[in-house]
């Protein structure tokens, strides 16, 4: 067993996780709080990628990009919740994935528009594109580092502003009775509107971490979108800690399917059979897991106390 | 009595379709649109366009109808494109498709239907093996070709271990397979990623093994924007200094524009091999190449290159028989001499409609103007044919 590939690969897993978990915070207090399903959050973690990528361009900084593009991805999601969502909140979820899934489209013909087909390349700052040798003979790019650095902070900050802050009470308040806590005189729709938006800026700031390594694409988020929706089942809807486990375990599943599982299937396969049958079922993992964890626990591993 | 209008109208236009038909030569063309990879479709559409125009709009005499359809990345909808394309439109050619599994999709909705099926890119190893059909052809080549002379570069450089990266579909596999049959080396590791409109994207996890394989050299085929994406993280990743990077169709005039701008230096001096470049040094290729670059301000691709061709090759078989669409038989003999200026300059087909044709080896540099973009340094193949001819019983 070489164990530096094993740190690397674990590593690169979290890295993953972490990206997930961006995307699927959002997902999951939009679905859990306001109980409405946005296939669209995909088209926002595009708008923070296109967003940094035309700043950068012009400045000629990817950090003042990726500065720049938080707030231009929350009055996106702003104007996303007054007007297309807002409307919605009342009908029922075949509503909401039939106008998301819409806004999704519109997204992409909107950026195939205003960019082009081509896509995006980010350059990284000198100091961003190097490698840190974190451990002798571990030698990671320090970009995906400081991916890993900010998706844990801000793992940690949304931990801490959900259980220990009164923005997060209302939000949990949200959560388990949001009729009570419009009796009581809170602003249910003002709550809703910064949830929605936050949640944007999350997705938004998971796109344009990723942009430089992959580029910022035309329907980039469609793919990730699909395994956010595993991670937020897996972990329970509403549950941020739950779409954090989650998201580090299908991230971890993901990378080290694909690391070791055709040298492990050649143990007991032909080599060619190996190579075949590898691919597909790595790509197969994650939703094998979705499918043993919700046999054991239907309502997923983290499920919010009251609903 | 408003109802018996709209049958009538239908019949009308029924009727006047026959008539129509016959005074125009119409191609139907399916490539990508949408999804990143539509970038690639906008290239071979504006070559096509080109064509077009430099042909005065006309073969033999007959007006020149394009249809341009849109496969969305997917074998199905290329499928059912195809059929629209042959059913409602009638149309004489279907040209065009990127993608392999999207034409193995397509096949027989055209071929079937007795229609010509022209490939301007993909070649999979099927249809130039067993699945031959007597009115399939391609302007492009056979995929195992251009990884196949790769590997002769790769036995010529010395290089004794390699690590293979490739997406897994029915191309991805022909390239392993084309680079595999020549390179005489080790290849020590091999990694089949994810494919298709979600394809995976960061490559992370496979670098990282590749690198502890601690092979010579690393082998890729990632067409599109993945290419894009592999080459970042390939020099992020630090490689470039200890896993000199071979590839093929990854690195092209779609990508080097991008890399140029965000000063992605590492790719100048890269390798690959190919068919076709830009300053290939053919008459037709010149005037291609300048009117392209000219018309849409940027460098051509291969895929443009080849579908540029596409036309000029539909227009010698419908000259051949002076504008008989229905001599099926005399435009298939004309399109098998090949008799026709094609930008890679004089080449022929096989047994199996491949083309026989040279194989040169490309390096990324920059030209006169400043602009990154590849140069032919050698030959690799002299009038090369794919393995899989004598699987064709033509």
């Amino acid at each position: 067993m070489d164990w530096t590939l094993l740190v690397t690969q674990l590593l690169n897993g979290v890295q993953l996780g972490v990206l997930l978990f961006l995307l699927a915070a959002g997902l999951t207090l939009i679905f859990g709080i306001m109980d409405f399903v946005n296939l669209a959050h995909g088209s926002l973690y595009m708008a923070g990628a296109y967003f940094c990528a035309t700043v950068a361009e012009w400045t000629g900084s990817f950090l003042i990009g990726a500065l720049a593009a938080l707030p231009l991805t929350f009055m996106v999601g702003l104007a996303v919740e007054m007007v297309v969502v807002r409307p919605l909140y009342a009908r029922d979820h075949l509503d909401h994935v039939l106008a998301t899934f819409g806004l999704i489209l519109f997204f992409d013909a909107l950026v195939h528009l205003v960019w082009g087909p081509e896509g995006i390349a980010i350059a990284l700052p000198g100091f961003l594109d190097g490698r840190v040798t974190i451990l002798p003979g571990i030698e990671i790019p320090t970009y995906r580092l400081l991916i890993i650095s900010v998706g844990l902070a801000v793992a940690a900050g949304l931990g801490y502003v959900v259980t220990r802050t009164r923005a997060g009470m209302l939000i949990r308040a949200g959560a388990a009775n949001r009729r009570m806590l419009g009796a009581l005189g809170v602003d249910v729709n003002k709550l809703f509107t910064l949830v929605f938006a936050g949640g944007a800026v999350l997705a938004g700031l998971a796109g344009l971490m990723i942009a430089p390594i992959t580029e910022a694409n035309i329907g980039m988020g469609n793919g990730i979108l699909i395994v956010a929706l595993v991670v937020i089942i897996i972990g329970g809807i509403g549950s941020i800690r739950g779409a954090f486990v989650a998201a580090i375990l299908i991230g971890m599943i993901d990378t080290m399917g694909r690391s070791y599982l055709d040298d492990l299937m050649k143990l007991f396969l032909s080599d060619q059979n190996a190579e075949t049958a590898a691919p597909a079922l790595s790509a197969m993992l994650i939703y094998i897991l979705m499918a043993v964890i919700l046999y054991f626990r239907p309502q997923g591993l983290f499920q919010p106390k009251v609903r | 009595m408003k109802f018996r209008i709209v049958p009538m109208a239908v019949a009308a236009a029924l009727m006047a379709a026959p008539s129509f038909a016959a005074e125009t030569v119409k191609i139907g063309f399916v490539t990508t649109l949408t999804t990143p990879a539509g970038v690639i479709g906008r290239d071979m559409v504006d070559a096509v366009n080109l064509a077009v125009e430099h042909i005065g709009g006309k073969m033999a005499g007959l007006d020149v109808e394009l249809i341009i359809e849109d496969d969305g990345f997917k074998p199905e909808i290329g499928k059912q494109k195809t059929d629209k394309l042959v059913k409602q439109d009638d149309v004489d050619f279907v040209a065009g498709y990127i993608w392999s599994h999207v034409l193995l999709a397509s096949r027989n909705s055209a071929l079937k239907a007795g229609k010509f099926l022209i490939s301007s890119n993909a070649g999979p190893s099927q249809l130039a093996g067993k699945d031959c059909h007597k009115n399939f052809f391609s302007t492009s080549w056979q995929n195992d070709q251009t990884p196949m002379a790769l590997g002769e570069v790769l036995n010529k450089k010395g290089v004794k271990s390699l690590y293979v990266m490739s997406p897994n579909y029915a191309a991805g596999k022909n390239m392993v397979a084309g680079v595999e049959r020549t390179f005489k080396g080790k290849i020590v590791g091999k990694d089949m990623t994810k494919w298709g409109k979600d394809a995976q994207l960061d490559f992370s996890a496979e670098l990282a093994k590749a690198k502890a394989s601690g092979a010579d050299g690393l082998f890729v085929f990632y067409p599109g924007k993945a290419g894009g994406a592999f080459i970042k993280q390939y020099m992020q990743a630090g490689l470039s200094e200890t896993l000199p990077l071979y590839s093929v169709y990854t690195i092209d005039s779609l990508s080097l524009p991008k890399f140029q701008k965000a000063g992605m230096k590492g790719v100048l001096g890269s390798f690959m091999t190919q068919f076709w470049a830009p300053d290939l040094d053919t008459p037709q290729n010149k005037k291609f190449v300048s009117g392209f670059k000219a018309k849409y301000g940027r460098y051509p691709s291969f895929y443009a290159a080849q579908s540029y061709d596409t036309i000029f090759f539909i227009k010698s078989a419908v000259e051949a028989v002076g504008g008989n669409l229905d001599d099926m038989d005399g435009m298939r003999a004309a399109m098998m001499k090949a008799d026709y200026p094609s930008v890679r300059g004089k080449y022929t087909y096989g047994n199996n409609h491949m083309p026989i044709q040279n194989f040169y080896l490309r390096e990324v540099v920059v030209d006169a103007d400043g602009v990154w973009t590849t140069s032919i340094t050698d030959t690799v193949y002299t009038n090369h044919q794919d393995v899989y001819a004598k699987e064709c019983k033509l």
